[in-house]
């Protein structure tokens, strides 16, 4: 890196203006860019600590502009000195978190193992359903990406009213589970191609089952790919809003429906929004910053040969 | 072991047929059916490794993601024809009745509908203002400069963000008329009434803005990986010979990037084709249905009327239309990379 570096600069160095217009513009860019993309979570956290009166005036920076207030917050029951009261918006809150959690961990779970089951079997073996090759597999499953959810979402309220599972965990959780697959095989192929086949004829040979050598030899090197895999199937699921707004109402709902419903009404709750907001968004922005190396590698699989 | 798969694939069709004919009364749910098609899949594939060996148990990796697409994608499609040929709304009491081509008829003559197929159009072409803003900030990244980790997670940040609480940060508060601060500046700039969502043409363009806002991220990282692995020495070649960074970029870096560009792209078109979130929860479709996609429309359609034979008919033909463009894209994409390469 530092070679590159000095490099880069000697080159450079022939007319130092150019070279100095050059950095202010790159950093201003990137400062311009790092605003717009910030701001909005600024705007959104700082209002959760709002009074009418700081929303209205636009004030912008606590302690200087306004005094930051528990009012969101104490609207949701999360505030210093209501958290140790009962709250039923806290329950109801928390419910829906709980919701957001179950399905979205339960989906990926589901997803990460069904589908790299299968990525493993399209990459190593060659498979002849009647008049299906690899090749064709592949694509049916890839192929459902292009599915827009609006498509599934009306046969399959009706199809859940029928079998009960409309506005059951479970019902949403398969839903996911099929919304992510495509994206989790996407990713597992191209990790499990990365794999060379020599360790696993190695360990037949050593007389491991070809179950047993999924697990044990290829499993454990593939598993920041499944990492990779989860975790963004974790945000997209976190994230889903379309069937869990139609397909759940009292029980299953999620935080984004939760979300939703809070603004559809009139005169919308300035600070209590806020809060709940950033309460719907905060797990997502620690994994974002956490695990930002998985995220990529994820977004990444297959894009570059 | 094959005899038994045989005979639960007959429980099956028993169930049905048992339990399809006394539809209005008897039984509550088609549950029993879903255990019995887990408990078929389960057979089959201990029968597979049973009967085939080690043929069977290679089977066994595909299988359960097999079983599961099919059932969770196939059946319901179907279903769907179906129901897209009745009139069929779930407030009512009349249930559903078989209405043939009308649903169909109807859409042709559905301004509505066309116009939420139009501003699908207009969504798109976005994807392009996306994609050089996108190209933009993976070469700012790629530049040499300090805290590059730090400027990464920032700008992939929007991308984690729920829709929805997205548009309430943006959509709703921000661009709030009278007291956000986008808002206010563009009074500050100029715009003495800045209503982001009443006027139709604007109204668009808010959306693609909330839009565009969660999804740069996403096609910034694929060309940032692009640019990532492109090799220096090319590069450096480019500069020996005497090109400025212009010319570099035009008869180098961007022909070079031209595969993974075209992955970013798709990809983002066929998530554009989904736009839905946003759009229900920031403007539910208005002024007058001008920002409406074809989900949120069908979305309406239903949460207004509960009418489900037409939203369904409306979906899939929607469905039909983007598997026609998905298939040309793709097919035009791949020519497009091939000629230029």
């Amino acid at each position: 890196m530092s070679v590159q570096t000095t490099e880069y600069v000697a080159s450079e160095i022939r007319s130092p203006a150019s070279f100095l217009a050059s950095r202010v513009f790159i950093y201003g860019a990137l400062a311009f860019w790092a605003f717009i993309c910030l701001f909005p979570i600024y705007w959104t956290i700082t209002t959760s600590f709002k009074t009418a009166v700081d929303v209205t005036q636009g004030h912008l920076i606590p302690f200087v502009d306004f005094q930051p207030d528990w009012k969101g917050w104490r609207s949701l029951g999360l505030s210093p000195d209501s958290i140790f009261q009962t709250s039923t918006v806290r329950e109801e809150f928390l419910k829906r978190f709980m919701n957001s959690v179950i399905t979205s961990v339960g989906a990926s779970s589901l997803a990460i193992i069904i589908g790299s089951l299968a990525a493993y079997g399209l990459t190593r073996y060659r498979y002849h359903f009647a008049w299906f090759k690899n090749e064709d597999i592949s694509f049916f499953f890839l192929s459902q990406l292009i599915l827009p959810p609006v498509v599934l979402a009306l046969p399959f309220l009706v199809l859940y009213r029928e079998v009960g599972l409309l506005d059951t965990r479970i019902g949403l959780i398969l839903l996911y589970t099929l919304m992510v697959l495509p994206i989790v095989i996407w990713i597992m192929r191209d990790q499990f191609n990365s794999i060379p086949v020599e360790l696993e004829e190695a360990a037949l040979v050593d007389g491991l089952s070809i179950w047993g050598a999924f697990f044990r030899i290829v499993m454990p090197i593939a598993l920041p790919g499944m990492v990779a895999a989860f975790i963004l199937a974790m945000v997209l699921c976190w994230n889903e809003y379309f069937f869990a707004a139609l397909l759940t109402s009292t029980d299953a709902k999620t935080i984004p429906v939760m979300v939703a419903s809070q603004t559809g009404s009139q005169g919308i709750n300035w600070w209590s929004m806020a809060a709940l907001a950033t309460a719907a968004i905060a797990p997502l922005a620690v994994i974002g910053i956490a695990l930002e190396r998985y995220l990529i590698m994820g977004m990444t699989a297959g894009a570059v040969k | 072991m094959a005899v038994a798969t045989l005979g639960l694939l007959a429980t099956i069709v028993l169930e049905i047929l048992y339990k399809g004919s006394p539809d209005t009364i008897g039984f509550e749910t088609w549950r029993p059916v879903v255990y019995a098609y887990v408990l078929w899949g389960v057979a089959i594939g201990v029968g597979q490794v049973l009967t085939r060996g080690e043929d069977g148990q290679r089977a066994l990796f595909l299988l359960p993601a097999l079983l599961f697409t099919i059932a969770m994608v196939i059946f319901p499609t179907l279903f769907g024809f179906y129901i897209a040929l009745t009139d069929w709304n779930l407030s009512s009491f009349s249930g559903r009745r078989f209405n043939g081509l009308d649903n169909f008829w109807q859409m042709l003559g559905d301004p509505y509908y066309r116009n939420a197929l139009f501003n699908m159009v207009l969504y798109v072409l976005a994807v392009a203002v996306e994609y050089v803003i996108a190209f933009g900030l993976a070469l700012l990244l790629n530049a040499q400069i300090r805290a590059r980790k730090f400027f990464r997670v920032v700008f992939l940040m929007p991308l984690m963000l729920s829709p929805v609480a997205v548009s309430w940060m943006i959509g709703k508060s921000l661009m709030e008329y009278r007291f956000g601060p986008a808002a206010t500046l563009a009074r500050h700039l100029g715009w003495e009434n800045p209503a982001f969502f009443s006027d139709p043409i604007i109204a668009r363009i808010s959306i693609m803005i909330l839009d565009a806002w969660t999804f740069i991220p996403f096609m910034m990282i694929m060309l940032l990986a692009g640019l990532q692995a492109m090799s220096r020495e090319v590069l450096e070649a480019a500069r020996v010979d005497g090109a400025n960074a212009w010319q570099t970029f035009w008869q180098v870096t961007f022909p070079l990037m031209l595969p993974v560009s075209v992955t970013a792209v798709v990809l983002r078109i066929i998530f554009k084709l989904k736009l839905a979130d946003i759009i229900i929860t920031v403007t539910s479709g208005g002024p007058g249905g001008a920002t409406d996609s074809v989900s949120s429309f069908i979305y309406r359609e239903y949460r207004d009327r509960s009418n489900v034979g037409y939203g369904t008919m409306l979906a899939m033909a929607y469905l039909v239309i983007i598997v026609v463009f998905v298939t040309w894209l793709l097919k035009f994409a791949n020519r497009f990379v091939r000629n230029v390469n």
